[in-house]
């Protein structure tokens, strides 16, 4: 909050210069420049109303707070036990599109050998978890619809190890309210207990047959079909559960957290 | 509750059509945002003409005025069936009156005299807009919550159907707004007895 109004500042005349060094400082880094994005169409937002930035606030304030409130309400909404639909292999979306909050050509490459799956949190079991392990799973494939909050769709086929037993396996606690995930491209973001244990939430370990390419979040992504795709992280690192809100990377800049379909 | 000179349009209905006004500016606004992050119909709405400022802020606008839109639209079905006003003001139409009622608006000489009586044209007007209204609702429901509402989904003709509709409908909204906004200025006294009530 104190980050984005250092930024919103910048378009305001008549500040020092080293606020504006200190904000120039925090654009270097590509969340910064999203939180720049929207300072500066905030601003053109000001001049549409007619707000004052005070009130400009007050607005974003209220609307957080009802996003929190749709957050309560599709909690409400969410049925454990109905599947998003499936589809057959034909109707595969190729290529199947690559988003994340930074260009393809910036992909992490992970190193699968030396590659350790993390946990922390209310959980029994916190040892760490290699990908040969996860492999010796049971695993589950599913021909799904990925939604991305951007407005466009496409079909994907995941396969890896149903969420539900990995987290019953480790000992987590799930009357526990969230959990998080952090990941080996500095995104991160978390989900309600409910949506976890969905039969068709899984860790994906492969896509369309083969290990997941580096595009599609080499080693572990978690795959929901009940979740928008800012909700599925890619490269993940580190499985916390937890009792505080977590946020996460779009969630923090305001995309709803529970980004459910 | 006779129509009289006094009370064109009751409290309750002026009430609920501004509130629909400022739900529908909002949401219109606001989507035409989301809709210009992915264009999937090929061209750009001017960004200086949306709300919300990026993906985000639009979508917290959408999904805040997406309330006010429901609670208010389903409040004023309500009142209009319960009081029998659904009936006695939209009803019946019959198509030779609508043909000579629009033939008569297009010559400029369609009668004003009494507010309080909607003419063929008006009427399928408005019944028209409502029914794309509820179209918008249950649409936005399925481009919300696909997976929660599978009957309503398929019976759109699926998730990425669902948002066409929801796309078309909105267009054939804002071309009832234009029609309707030019219709309040030719005859301004119907902007007053929608402030005032008569």
């Amino acid at each position: 909050m104190i980050q984005r109004l250092k930024l919103r500042d910048i378009v305001i005349p008549g500040e020092g210069a080293a606020m504006l060094a200190d904000a120039i400082g925090h654009i270097a880094q590509p969340s910064r420049r999203a939180f720049l994005k929207r300072s500066l169409t905030l601003g053109g937002l000001t001049l549409l109303t007619g707000c004052s930035t005070g009130s400009q606030d007050s607005i974003e304030a209220a609307l957080a707070r009802i996003s929190r409130f749709n957050d309560f309400a599709q909690g409400l909404l969410f049925d454990p036990n109905l599947l998003a639909p499936t589809y057959p292999e034909s109707m595969i979306t190729d290529p199947f599109p690559f988003n994340a909050y930074y260009s393809e050509d910036e992909v992490r490459d992970i190193d699968g050998d030396t590659w350790r799956l993390e946990l922390s949190g209310l959980i029994a079991d916190r040892k760490p978890w290699t990908l040969e392990q996860l492999r010796a799973l049971p695993q589950q494939s599913q021909v799904t619809r990925h939604i991305c909050v951007e407005g466009w769709s496409a079909i994907g086929k995941w396969g890896g190890v149903p969420f539900a037993h990995f987290l019953r396996l480790v000992g987590a606690d799930l009357g526990a309210k969230y959990i998080g995930f952090k990941c080996g491209d500095d995104y991160f973001t978390s989900i309600d207990m409910a949506t976890a244990l969905h039969p068709q939430t899984i860790m994906a370990l492969t896509y369309n047959g083969q290990p997941l390419p580096p595009r599609y979040g080499f080693p572990m992504k978690l795959r929901m079909p009940t979740k928008l795709g800012y909700k599925n992280p890619k490269h993940i690192q580190a499985i916390f559960v937890t009792n505080t809100y977590p946020g996460g990377y779009w969630e923090d800049q305001g995309y709803n957290w529970f980004g459910g379909s | 509750m006779p129509a009289g000179e006094r009370n064109i349009h009751p409290l309750w209905l002026r009430i609920t059509h501004w509130l629909n006004a400022i739900a529908v500016v909002l949401l219109v606004l606001s989507g035409w945002r989301i809709y210009d992050s992915t264009e999937f119909l090929g061209f750009a709405i001017p960004r200086g003409i949306t709300l919300g400022g990026w993906l985000a802020g639009a979508l917290q606008w959408h999904f805040a005025a997406m309330w006010l839109l429901f609670a208010n639209g389903v409040l004023y079905l309500l009142i209009n069936v319960f009081t029998g006003r659904l009936w006695r003001q939209f009803f019946p139409i019959r198509p030779r009156e609508v043909l000579q009622d629009l033939g008569a608006a297009l010559r400029g000489k369609l009668a004003h005299e009494d507010l309080s009586h909607y003419n063929s044209v008006q009427r399928l007007a408005y019944l028209f807009v409502m029914v794309d209204s509820v179209l918008l609702v249950l649409s936005g429901l399925v481009l919300w919550k696909s997976v929660q509402f599978p009957i309503l989904r398929e019976l759109l003709g699926g998730y990425e159907a669902a948002r066409r509709i929801h796309f078309f409908a909105m267009a054939a909204l804002c071309a009832f707004i234009v029609v309707h906004l030019v219709m309040v200025a030719l005859v301004p006294r119907t902007l007053l007895a929608m402030l005032r009530g008569r």
